[in-house]
């Protein structure tokens, strides 16, 4: 944490994107996590990645459980729209949020222990829903406020500061979110935004419930030798299977031939993203492949990192309830109180 | 690139950028620090170690320190113009709020050595080799032709920008050293000056003659046509106390500035000052324009003077051709007459103010002292020895007019190398600064000097109501920043001396420097020529002026790239990092100056 806040003061050359923000304005309060977070990274690669798409910020809603990871919403965003919830429940409210008002973008931001512990059911069903969100997991294999137990996603033989060796098997969110459904899932690196930054974007102009991963070392009390989340060890065993730039459809017409390896996936904005892989043998458009791809490196002992599986034409929920098309807050009283033979129509029809 | 060899004095010296600016290297961010801590004795100390005169300069400096402040490139309104911390303003402050306390402060000189120095001119360079030599226990000897010391400070500074009481406290300092003044006593030969038996000469004579203007009717007006810096003195003594009506000023520097808002004080109603070039690339500072301005004094640009108009010896006028300023393609200004028919002013008096000369004409030519085609000494620009190894020559009288703080750069470079002369060590071996680092870590966030960046802009200095300003010659016009005032625009300083070291052997590349950095100046990336680096920064890096800070390789075989040019020096980089690779050093430098320390051997007797 700083003692002080970030100074207005930026340097000269700062510019204001389409909708009249610079990327500073784009900073929440001034963070209170140990210096080195990983997941300071990844806030400020959520305020490049909003402030690169021209997102205004009253239209996201950040919402966040208990942990080191679900303070950080205050410290990004700052003019955003947010609710630090219960422990675990992130999902269940941002499930109700966005089918009240489907109209703002959805950031779930979770960590470890409550996404894979006290929230694991809950995590398991907005993403079988479809919720369309931003799921990021700040995973760092320990619990940092309670002075660092194991997480349920400590590696199996994983040694804690003390010594201590974890016994258990690690729930891997990537495998779960692939086999719940969800349409993007990606894993990536607090220490790593050059790659960071695309996921996120990616995952933002998603049209479904987009899950990301990122391993976020814990600099106090898992970053040491013997853990599985430390910068050094993440970074030797770091293996990207793709790598994502977005290039908008007009201009795409006028590319030269793509080289066979690049995957074109139109984004629901009518922008197109073109995925690069970076193993042959892969398809990440193919759930089972990219489970199978996935499943394989880890049990080489790598981390497999970037867009890991997208699938294009996804829905989400509104899509299966057929709700209506209009936030709730939009609708008028005809509308929310359409009157008793509308009540007596609905009513016979259950009867 | 090579990782920075952050060794070499100069590297944290260029980055506090005021200081670098500085010709005397005064440690700006240290004695602002001691202003906001309310410490005025030690931060006048710290000025009077460094440029002799804190409350003479903190009216009159030629301050390049200002236009250097980084301040003026962070903040957030100002890109067209700049406003840098009021250094100079905040110099006077130490100067006017000092205690009775600082006598006690200021150094008693070493026991005498027996050496006997003689200062031609008591001007600020001769003043300022006085106190260095006279604290090592020097007998020195000052010879002035006026009866007051000061120089340049007493005769051509005019009383509203500077009172007498400033100047007679300061050389008071000086003169209390020991220093043996003669007033009144004007060397008219250098020959006999050494046959007298100096150990050493130091010629801080200044260059005393203002340029004259050989136009048409100069001869038979001359009773109303007066050279600037001699008319300035006159009044500065009280033998000028009116001038007539209508005053033109010619004449584009400083020391016009001086003469038109004299002029306005003495009783003239219509001053107005003409200058031939064009009006950006006059002389003056930007701040003595602006004050010339303020009080009403119009400045004519483009015009050439052509002749003096009397009727019968009396002045009534001057002609001027007017020009418009053109460009070849290598940038050369020459100035091209518009076609247009010459235009006419009238006026009463005329006061010169294009430029001074230096003149020697004590020095006799077969004295030993060789002079070049400009008819300045020959000197070693660094020793300032002339070709009587022991004369030295410092000031405006050394390479021609410049300004106060220059001369004070001189004394005491001179004063080192009468120093080591004396000592029979070689002069051309100039000792090197004494640097230190020193972390200024108090806690797990706290530092020992305030690192949040105020966001006041430019406080201004009240002035004097124009009626009572305009009245007298010699009501002071500004009058210096109150308290509250100072305080506030000392906040605005952003301690650049206060350094980010970075230690590659610590860092985890976590990142969090980066992503804390308020000016976007840190970046971990791939190693590259340095204008390979420049283009693929975290943000724009146009000022090549500013060295980049690379440190590494790192783990990852990358290095850290730091762009010095807009870092707020907040340390907000060394709060976030986990490791302390990065920490927050305050840079102190200490020039050298003539004793023990400048010397090879530092107990070493006299030659």
């Amino acid at each position: 944490m700083t003692y002080i806040a970030k100074p207005r003061l930026h340097h000269p050359s700062l510019v204001a994107n389409k909708v009249g923000y610079t990327r500073r304005d784009y900073e929440g309060k001034v963070s209170t996590l140990c210096a080195g977070c990983g997941h300071d990274s990844i806030s400020a690669a959520i305020v490049q990645a909003c402030w690169q798409l021209d997102i205004e910020p009253h239209k996201v809603a950040k919402l966040s459980g208990i942990g080191c990871s679900s303070k950080t919403p205050d410290y990004f965003l700052g003019a955003s729209h947010g609710f630090n919830t219960v422990h675990g429940r992130m999902p269940s409210v941002l499930t109700g949020a966005s089918l009240a008002n489907r109209e703002l973008l959805y950031l779930g931001v979770s960590g470890d222990g409550d996404s894979a512990s006290i929230g694991l059911g809950q995590f398991a069903h907005a993403i079988r829903r479809g919720v369309r969100m931003v799921y990021i997991v700040e995973n760092n294999g320990v619990y940092g406020l309670t002075k660092g137990q194991f997480s349920a996603t400590a590696d199996r033989g994983s040694t804690a500061k003390k010594g201590a060796v974890n016994h258990d098997a690690p729930i891997d969110l990537v495998g779960m979110a692939l086999l719940m459904g969800a349409t993007y899932v990606a894993r990536g690196f607090s220490g790593d935004k050059g790659q960071l930054v695309p996921l996120i974007e990616g995952a933002i102009r998603h049209g479904g419930a987009a899950v990301i991963d990122v391993v976020s070392p814990c600099v106090t009390f898992n970053n040491h030798a013997g853990s599985t989340k430390s910068f050094d060890y993440v970074r030797e065993h770091n293996e990207a299977v793709s790598r994502i730039d977005f290039i908008d459809l007009a201009r795409e017409l006028k590319a030269s031939p793509e080289p066979d390896e690049v995957i074109r996936v139109p984004q629901p904005d009518g922008t197109m993203m073109r995925l690069r892989k970076l193993h042959a043998d892969y398809d990440p458009t193919d759930r089972r492949s990219a489970m199978n791809h996935v499943q394989a490196l880890q049990a080489a002992g790598e981390i497999p990192t970037g867009l890991l599986y997208v699938e294009a034409e996804a829905t989400d929920l509104h899509a299966a309830l057929n709700t209506t098309r209009l936030p709730l807050n939009r609708l008028g009283e005809d509308a929310l109180c359409p009157g008793p033979e509308v009540l007596e129509r609905l009513n016979s029809a259950l009867r | 690139m090579r990782p920075t060899d952050v060794s070499d004095p100069d590297y944290y010296h260029r980055v506090v950028d005021c200081q670098w600016a500085c010709p005397a290297h005064t440690p700006v961010p240290e004695y602002i620090r001691l202003i906001a801590q309310g410490r005025f004795d030690d931060a006048y100390m710290v000025n009077w170690v460094s440029n002799v005169f804190p409350g003479v300069l903190g009216r009159t400096c030629d301050r390049p320190c200002e236009p250097a402040c980084r301040r003026g490139r962070v903040e957030e309104e100002n890109l067209a113009k700049p406003e840098p911390v009021a250094i100079c303003r905040l110099k006077r402050v130490t100067a006017d709020y000092k205690s009775d306390e600082l006598r006690a402060m200021i150094p008693r000189p070493a026991a005498p050595n027996g050496k006997r120095v003689a200062c031609v001119g008591a001007g600020p360079a001769s003043l300022t080799v006085a106190r260095d030599l006279a604290l090592q226990g020097y007998a020195v000897t000052v010879f002035d032709g006026e009866k007051k010391a000061g120089g340049f400070i007493r005769t051509q500074i005019p009383r509203f920008r500077l009172p007498d009481s400033v100047i007679d406290e300061e050389i008071g300092f000086i003169i209390g050293l020991g220093v043996d003044f003669r007033a009144g006593t004007r060397i008219d030969s250098m020959k006999s000056l050494l046959a007298e038996d100096w150990d050493a000469v130091f010629v801080g004579s200044g260059a005393p003659r203002g340029r004259d203007l050989v136009l048409e009717g100069r001869q038979e007006a001359a009773a109303d046509i007066h050279i600037g810096i001699d008319w300035l003195a006159s009044v500065s003594f009280g033998h000028v106390t009116s001038v007539k009506k209508r005053v033109i000023v010619l004449g584009g520097g400083n020391t016009a500035m001086d003469c038109c808002r004299s002029a306005r004080r003495l009783g003239a109603d219509d001053v107005k000052v003409i200058v031939r070039s064009g009006f950006e690339e006059m002389k003056a500072s930007p701040w003595e324009k602006e004050d010339a301005q303020h009080e009403g004094i119009p400045i004519i640009n483009y015009h050439v003077p052509r002749a003096f108009l009397h009727d019968n010896g009396r002045l009534v006028g001057m002609s001027f051709q007017i020009v418009r300023a053109v460009y070849d393609d290598k940038g050369r200004r020459s100035l091209v007459p518009t076609g247009e028919p010459d235009a006419i002013f009238d006026c009463d008096e005329v006061l010169i103010a294009v430029g001074q000369e230096n003149a020697f004409p004590w020095i006799e030519p077969d004295a030993g002292i060789a002079f070049d085609k400009w008819g300045l000494p020959e000197l070693d620009a660094r020793t300032l020895q002339t070709t009587i190894p022991r004369v030295f020559f410092g000031g405006d009288a050394a390479f021609g007019p410049k300004n106060i703080i220059t001369a004070v750069a001189h004394g005491h470079e001179a004063a080192v190398s009468i120093d080591r002369f004396l000592h029979g060590e070689d002069v051309t071996q100039r000792p090197p600064a004494h640097v230190n680092l020193a972390s200024q870590k108090m806690g797990i966030h706290e530092w020992s000097y305030d690192n949040a960046p105020s966001n006041d802009a430019r406080h201004k200095v009240p002035w004097a109501k124009a009626e009572a300003a305009l009245a007298s010659i010699k009501v002071e016009v500004e009058l210096g920043f109150d308290l509250k005032a100072a305080f506030q625009e000392a906040q605005r300083c952003l301690n650049c001396d206060v350094q980010t070291v970075f230690n590659p052997k610590l860092c985890i590349e976590c990142d969090s420097c980066v992503d804390i950095c308020p000016t976007d100046c840190i970046t971990f990336t791939e190693d590259g020529e340095e204008e390979d680096l420049r283009g693929r920064l975290n943000a724009p890096s146009p000022n090549q002026e500013q060295a980049l800070l690379v440190g590494g390789p790192l783990k990852t075989a990358r290095v850290m790239i730091k762009d010095e040019d807009v870092c707020l020096h907040c340390g907000l980089c060394a709060e976030r990092c986990p490791t302390g690779a990065w920490d927050m050093q305050k840079f102190l430098l200490v020039t050298a100056k003539a004793g023990p320390t400048c010397r090879d051997r530092k107990q070493g007797a006299l030659a």
